[in-house]
């Protein structure tokens, strides 16, 4: 009697259990589409996220469907075949069933059978040349621990933002280098989970990935392959503009940088130029250096040092104001290795090195004032 | 008690012949100490990997925590992997053959008694090899993967110590797939035949072969990040036309019959604890058997599932989408001949059975995101986040470490004579079961939300949803940590109660249960002849033709006793030194590799063949090559 009430009691529990799981799958899914998670795989904004990103939904929908089914049966057997206290005789010795095994065969082979095609499919689509003429070129870069992008048709270098046309299709060709060389280089993986999914950047390599953002807006990614010390201070931006604001960019990337008038702005050029040359390039002046980001528009940028320090101070609702942020900049400058985890010297040497020995405070704050001009 | 007779030769170094005693246990060559003694270290291995994870998660608990310098969580990281993998997990399965195998197959000790010695302490030497890197420079921090060129652009000798350790813990296991293989196919009881033998040990021999086959390229890949690392050659370099997808595709080609060697041991336990506690036998034993067989044929040809972000080629691509796919299906088809094993049964919930039917279910999990890995173009939006590490923590600690921890309980009177608390034991399942589904659930959630893996600090910019999930993964980790200590004070409560466990407390079916607890030294008085699958349990009962059940009365066996003394005069091998004296030769060489020390090495490579012409000089026991037979007990 108490049995078969408790065994009710259970099966309730048991559908309500089931509910709840399901109930757990589809927040799972809605929670990919919340806005306070930036960096979310499951909010496509482009068509090289969104294809995948509807192959999976079947694909997590199978899975939970099979979850529920075996996790069931698991369920129901431990409750419906617990030894009772007048199981004294041993159950029936069962060693197989022939037809249940050659279906729980065939089933999952079949289903895995179909699920194969869009996959090969897909795998061929995502990779192919984007057939638009409207179709993009961006070479980028990866390096220890920052991202560089060349646009080769423009003329134009940039680094830790990716900036796009909204509506085309741009392939990224990319390879890692360090101070131009493959030899010093590390694999890293360039991922802006809106856009497309992730591919690994390879020394003596040429991969390539297709994205697309169909919106106008700012997205963020990170570097996904280990790449040693600060491999979580590298991140990614892919920042979509309309055409006329993308116009307006492509024009202002390809013109040199202004040179000071005088005051703190032009005291930082001539101490940029003794100090900072030898790594960093600014058109228009005589920096022509490999080893660290472009920075003859570094303020048309948003974020530094890997996209992980705000270039500009931000309001209250975290968007960016039209104020550089000073100080951090000068701090960078002075000693960078003190705000990001960095190996300037020393063997295998990698980084950006300190300079509190070669430049005052004041130095550091006068150069800042000048980078702050690059627009 | 044996003695050296009056007549053996004079030597330099005695032969060791106590059996009791701290010093005997570095001597033994008994299967069943030499299992002990792993089972050991790999916990206490555990409690350090485990102590590992634990800092990584306090690190993770929050934002751009600054708890751990990104060095200091880079060293953390990677030796968590190492650790668990190599130094736990290997080792807990090399316990339970161990100590199990010869007993399964009702035999005395396995085919090289003195060879499984060698296997124990390298693994030893191999552990406390790479340990020692955090006193000297630094622990190995390019992750557990070790991919090039980034091995070699650290600097220090980080990763030499990983090259050289990982070199020395493959030899420990490499040298144990022998050892084992050739016990299983040739030292079976009379009657035992392939069809006859129990599950657990099936799993073992496949698991041999993985060793067998993949240990091999790991060893190669080694040697030449070895050479890069300190030698400065370009196996993986891209200057001179090396390549560092070589790595990648050699590491793999180890690593994913790695992990299936990591997980079907648990299986094989699991196999072995369903049946006995559902009082029925495996359901589908040649298809579990050969279910096993076929994941170890296919698991040679999905490696490139772990490169999917490489940049291959679509059509190599494709065809490891599509095997991967297909490894599915063997391992769903264990999963419905255990659940259907307990279907029509009686279940009693030990707390071994709890830990098994728990690999069920949470196998089914891991391999359920483990299938959604296979479809490729949203791999690349999988590969490299904590959905990833999600997948393998739910095979790996909801898989292997479930399983083990079941074998554990399980096993536990018959290595100890001892019982282990079912009541502590209830409570370790259910908060080592709720720890593990808060560590490791949100990460599922966490990675697909865009949360990378193998980053030292969370970043804010992730937003607070990614926060908060980190944040019950941390909660759930110190939950495993009490659940951890629950475990052992049972340990611990087990060793100091007097209560003595019976030969066969669970009314089990397989010949170990046919000794005492613990067993004797040369395990069983008389070999058994077997008869059938599950032959101590067709020794209790005998089955009818409709499949039911009846005890029969004991005493009747097969057994051939040919001396008809029970034992008295059985010949086992006696302890040795020299397999822990040739193993101190590997340190030695791996510290003058690393310090590039000639002498060093040549001392090493002398002190290596030293121990290996005494071992060969030496009988496997005293006397073992004049006509009276020596005694032993």
């Amino acid at each position: 009697m108490l049995g078969t009430i408790r065994e009710r009691i259970r099966r309730r529990d048991r559908g309500t259990r089931l509910q709840s799981i399901a109930l757990l799958a589809v927040m799972a899914m809605v929670l990919g589409a919340c806005s306070n998670a930036p960096q979310s795989a499951m909010d496509p904004q482009g068509p090289y996220a969104q294809d995948p990103h509807d192959l999976i939904k079947v694909v997590f929908g199978l899975a939970a469907f099979i979850f529920v089914l075996v996790q069931g049966l698991i369920v129901y057997t431990v409750v419906k075949f617990r030894r009772k206290p007048e199981d004294d005789a041993l159950p029936v010795q069962t060693h197989g069933n022939t037809k249940l095994e050659v279906f729980w065969t065939a089933v999952p082979a079949l289903v895995l059978a179909v699920l194969a095609v869009p996959t090969v499919q897909m795998i061929f689509d995502l990779r192919a040349e984007p057939d638009s003429p409207d179709t993009m070129t961006v070479e980028v870069i990866g390096h220890r621990w920052w991202f560089e992008y060349r646009y080769p048709d423009l003329g134009i270098v940039t680094a830790n933002e990716l900036v796009i046309p909204v509506g085309r299709p741009v392939r990224l060709e990319m390879t890692s280098l360090e101070a131009g060389q493959a030899s010093n280089a590390v694999i890293h993986s360039f991922w802006i989970p809106a856009l497309a999914g992730k591919r690994d950047v390879v020394p003596g390599r040429i991969n390539t990935l297709n994205l697309q953002a169909d919106h106008a807006g700012r997205y963020l990614g990170q570097c996904a392959e280990f790449c040693g010390l600060s491999h979580a201070n590298m991140r990614a931006r892919a920042v979509a503009l309309d055409p006329a604001d993308w116009d307006l960019w492509v024009a202002g990337q390809q013109q040199p940088a202004a040179t000071p008038a005088g005051g703190a702005e032009a005291a930082g050029a001539a101490l940029f130029a003794n100090t900072c040359v030898a790594c960093h390039t600014i058109d228009g002046t005589n920096a022509a250096g490999i080893v660290g980001p472009d920075l003859t528009h570094l303020m048309s940028r948003r974020e530094f040092a890997g996209a992980i320090f705000d270039l500009y101070l931000r309001d209250e609702a975290g968007n960016f104001t039209n104020q550089p942020n000073l100080a951090l900049l000068a701090d960078w400058v002075r000693c960078a290795p003190d705000l990001k985890a960095m190996r300037p010297t020393g063997e295998n040497a990698v980084g950006m090195l300190c300079f509190e020995d070669v430049l005052s405070e004041a130095d550091a704050a006068n150069i800042a004032a000048y980078l702050a001009t690059l627009r | 008690m044996s003695s050296a007779t009056a007549t053996a030769p004079k030597r330099m170094l005695a032969r060791p012949m106590a059996e009791t005693g701290w010093k005997s246990w570095l001597t033994t060559v008994d299967h069943k100490k030499i299992g002990i003694m792993y089972g050991a270290l790999a916990l206490f291995f555990f409690l350090v990997g485990g102590l590992e994870a634990v800092l990584v998660r306090l690190q993770l608990a929050q934002a751009e925590s600054t708890l751990l310098s990104e060095e200091a969580y880079n060293q953390l990281f990677t030796m968590h992997g190492i650790t668990m993998v190599f130094m736990v997990v290997m080792p807990m399965a090399a316990a339970f053959f161990n100590f199990f195998i010869p007993l399964q197959i009702g035999a005395r000790d396995v085919a090289f008694p003195r060879l499984n010695a060698f296997s124990l302490w390298t693994f030893l030497f191999a552990g406390l090899f790479l340990y020692s890197s955090f006193f000297l420079g630094g622990a190995p921090n390019g992750g557990w993967f070790g991919y090039a060129p980034l091995s070699t652009a650290i600097p220090g000798n980080n990763m030499a110590f990983y090259a050289v350790g990982l070199q020395i813990a493959g030899l420990s296991s490499l040298v144990a797939s022998v050892n084992f293989l050739t016990t299983i196919f040739n030292m079976r009881a009379p009657g035992m035949t392939m069809m006859r033998m129990p599950m657990f040990i099936w799993m073992a021999i496949v698991v041999q072969f993985l060793l067998l086959f993949s240990l091999p390229i790991i060893a190669v890949a080694l040697f030449e990040l070895t050479f890069d690392v300190n030698f400065s050659t370009n196996f993986f370099q891209t200057a001179s036309g090396g390549d560092p997808v070589l790595w990648q595709h050699l590491f793999w080609l180890f690593g994913h019959p790695e992990v299936y060697i990591l997980i079907l041991p648990a299986m094989g336990i699991v196999s072995e604890v369903l049946p006995v506690f559902s009082r029925k036998p495996l359901f589908g034993y040649a298809a579990v058997a050969f279910a096993g067989a076929a994941i170890a044929f296919m698991g040679f040809g999905v490696w490139v599932h772990h490169m999917f972000a490489v940049g291959l080629s679509p059509v190599a691509e494709s065809a490891f989408a599509l095997s991967t796919m297909f490894i599915a299906v063997p391992t769903g088809i264990k999963i419905f001949n255990w659940i259907f094993t307990m279907w029509g049964g009686q279940l009693t919930f030990t707390a071994a059975m709890k830990f098994a039917i728990g690999f069920v279910a949470m196998f089914t999990i891991g391999g359920l995101s483990g299938v959604s890995h296979a479809v490729v173009p949203h791999n690349a939006q999988q590969t490299d986040t904590y959905y990833i590490v999600a997948h393998f923590h739910y095979v790996l600690f909801g898989g292997a470490m479930f399983g083990i921890v079941s074998g554990m309980y399980y096993w536990w009177p018959k290595m100890f004579g001892k019982m282990l608390s079912e009541k502590l034991g209830s409570w370790h399942f259910w908060t080592w079961f709720l720890g593990f589904n808060l560590a490791f659930a949100p990460m599922h959630l966490s990675g697909l939300l865009g949360q990378p893996r193998r980053t030292a600090v969370l970043p804010e910019e992730l937003g607070p949803t990614v926060e908060m999930y980190n944040l019950i993964s941390t909660v759930g980790a110190l939950i495993i940590v009490v659940s951890t200590m629950i475990f052992l004070v049972n340990i611990f409560q087990s060793w100091r109660s007097d209560e003595k466990a019976p030969a066969d407390p669970w009314d089990a079916r397989t010949l170990e249960w046919l000794t005492t607890s613990p067993p004797k030294a040369h395990n069983f008085d008389v070999i058994p002849t077997v008869t059938a699958r599950d032959e101590f349990w067709h020794r209790k009962y005998a089955e009818t033709e409709a499949g039911a059940a009846v005890p029969i009365p004991a005493g009747a066996s097969d057994d051939h006793d040919p001396d008809g003394d029970h034992g008295e005069h059985i010949h086992m091998p006696h302890p040795s030194y020299w397999p822990l004296f040739m193993t101190v030769a590997f340190p030695i060489l791996g510290y003058s590799v690393i310090y590039r020390s000639l002498i060093g090495g040549v001392i090493g490579a002398l002190w290596m063949l030293v121990g290996m012409f005494g071992w060969v000089i030496e009988p496997l026991a005293e006397g073992d090559d004049e006509s009276a037979a020596a005694a032993a007990h």
